[in-house]
């Protein structure tokens, strides 16, 4: 049987002692590739948290009729098919932004956090535990998306949601932008480093030798 | 059912399917009309870019007269700036039976040259008079494109604007970047003789800082230089098809 989950853990166990990407170093790629910028980071981190929470509640209720042989298919299917109705809804409705995530919002499809959930979670629970566990996990990928993203574009670009917030009197006193925040080679490490720090705070979460 | 059989997996897998492909047809026709007004905008506002009408401009521009930049106001305009739009053919008249703004530039350059139209936007600000024509070629992994805009002597540039569908970012994808773009203000695309140049994006530049506006040479980007020849070669293949235009827009004006 299903074990019984409280709601409250569902939402906070992906924020930090399980967080896909720090943690279970799940969805790297697209963490490394759009956090340039906040703005496309948000956008991207509430796609997948779209994407993540629908397509666990629609297996979750698909769970019981599934045939076992087919089941990774079907839940590609559903997977695609969301992220399908993200990325149109994005070229519709925030045209500038889906243009930045370009082919990224397609790439959700890939992202293992997805799969991994609907295996992990949404085909042994109930639908409104799968959702709340959906929303968990997106929003522990969109927090660490969030923290790179605010760091890159600060550092690499002195703006913060395209404003500038680094002050003139900087550049005039010879302060630079560091091109390398804008690399993805510079996002790994960034992100490296949330981990070294989460690590340092919660010393349960390294793993043992 | 028996939920292993095979009848079962077959019959789900089909029922899943349909619900799905109907809910993607529904959706893709009711977004639609909101994705092309979109693509309409952006053409608007990228062609506008290349002759100094950039997002902040007209923002400002819009805030004079009390109202948002949105889309009606973007259209508007476009459409006061704007005067003539034209779709050439390969001599240089005009085919009057073309939209110049629908053509599809991917799919007209696929054609032969005599069946092309040339589609070319000219502009009207405080008295002075603009050239702006696309431009479409091949980066290093797919399709680039632009639009460059001619000051009236149809020989110096007044700005470009450039898009890629894939070239790396970092690298070939730095075309789209302002500093990028800045380079080309001021460039000349004819020699002295008037004798048709185009602009090439060099490596070996000895004018790093672009002083040297006769020289039909830029900066290439380091690290993408096939994305660079694919500028450059776009700049020649596009260009050269409006020479006919050119010469009789010069007869006019002599």
């Amino acid at each position: 049987m299903a074990k019984k989950h409280k709601w409250q853990d569902l939402i906070k166990d992906p924020l930090n002692e399980n967080n896909p990407i720090t943690v279970q170093v799940l969805g790297i790629c697209s963490a490394l590739a759009i956090t340039v910028k906040l703005m496309p980071a948000i956008v991207m981190a509430l796609s997948v948290m779209v994407v993540i929470a629908f397509s666990n509640v629609i297996v979750s209720l698909m769970r019981n009729y599934i045939p076992n042989r087919i089941r990774i298919i079907v839940q590609l299917l559903v997977v695609a098919t969301l992220v399908i109705l993200v990325d149109q809804l994005l070229k519709a409705y925030a045209y500038d932004v889906s243009k930045q995530l370009s082919v990224f919002v397609g790439l959700i499809i890939t992202n293992c956090i997805v799969m991994g959930r609907l295996e992990a979670f949404a085909l042994a629970n109930k639908p409104f535990d799968s959702f709340l566990d959906g929303i968990g996990n997106g929003a522990g990928y969109g927090l660490i998306l969030i923290i790179v993203a605010f760091f890159r574009e600060l550092l690499g670009s002195g703006t913060l949601f395209d404003k500038q917030v680094i002050p003139q009197s900087f550049y005039d006193a010879g302060y630079v932008n560091n091109a390398m925040m804008l690399l993805p080679a510079m996002a790994l490490i960034t992100v490296g480093i949330v981990i070294w720090v989460q690590r340092s705070l919660y010393p349960q979460l390294t793993e043992k030798e | 059912m028996d939920r292993n059989s095979n009848l079962y997996t077959i019959l789900f897998a089909a029922v899943v399917v349909t619900v799905s492909a109907i809910l993607l047809a529904v959706a893709v026709m009711v977004l639609k009309p909101a994705q092309e007004r979109n693509k309409r905008q952006e053409k608007m506002t990228d062609i506008m870019y290349t002759i100094g009408l950039d997002k902040e401009n007209l923002t400002t521009k819009a805030a004079a007269e009390g109202l948002k930049l949105n889309y009606q106001l973007i259209e508007k305009y476009f459409n006061k700036y704007f005067i003539k739009q034209y779709a050439l053919k390969a001599d240089g008249t005009i085919d009057k039976s073309v939209n110049a703004f629908d053509i599809n530039m991917k799919a007209e350059i696929k054609k032969p040259v005599e069946e092309q139209r040339f589609p070319i936007y000219i502009a009207e600000v405080d008295g002075h008079k603009y050239y702006v024509i696309p431009l479409y070629g091949k980066g290093l992994w797919d399709d680039i494109w632009g639009y460059i805009a001619l000051n009236e002597d149809l020989n110096t540039v007044k700005g470009v604007k450039f898009g890629h569908k894939g070239e790396t970012p970092g690298l070939g994808a730095e075309i789209t970047k302002k500093w990028f773009e800045n380079q080309f203000k001021g460039e000349k695309i004819f020699d002295k003789n008037g004798t048709f140049k185009g602009i090439t994006l060099s490596k070996t530049n000895k004018d790093p800082e672009n002083k040297d506006k006769e020289d039909h040479e830029v900066d290439a980007i380091s690290g993408s230089t096939l994305t660079s020849n694919g500028v450059t070669n776009m700049l020649q293949e596009r260009l050269k098809h409006y020479l006919p235009f050119f010469n009789k827009v010069r007869q006019q004006q002599n």
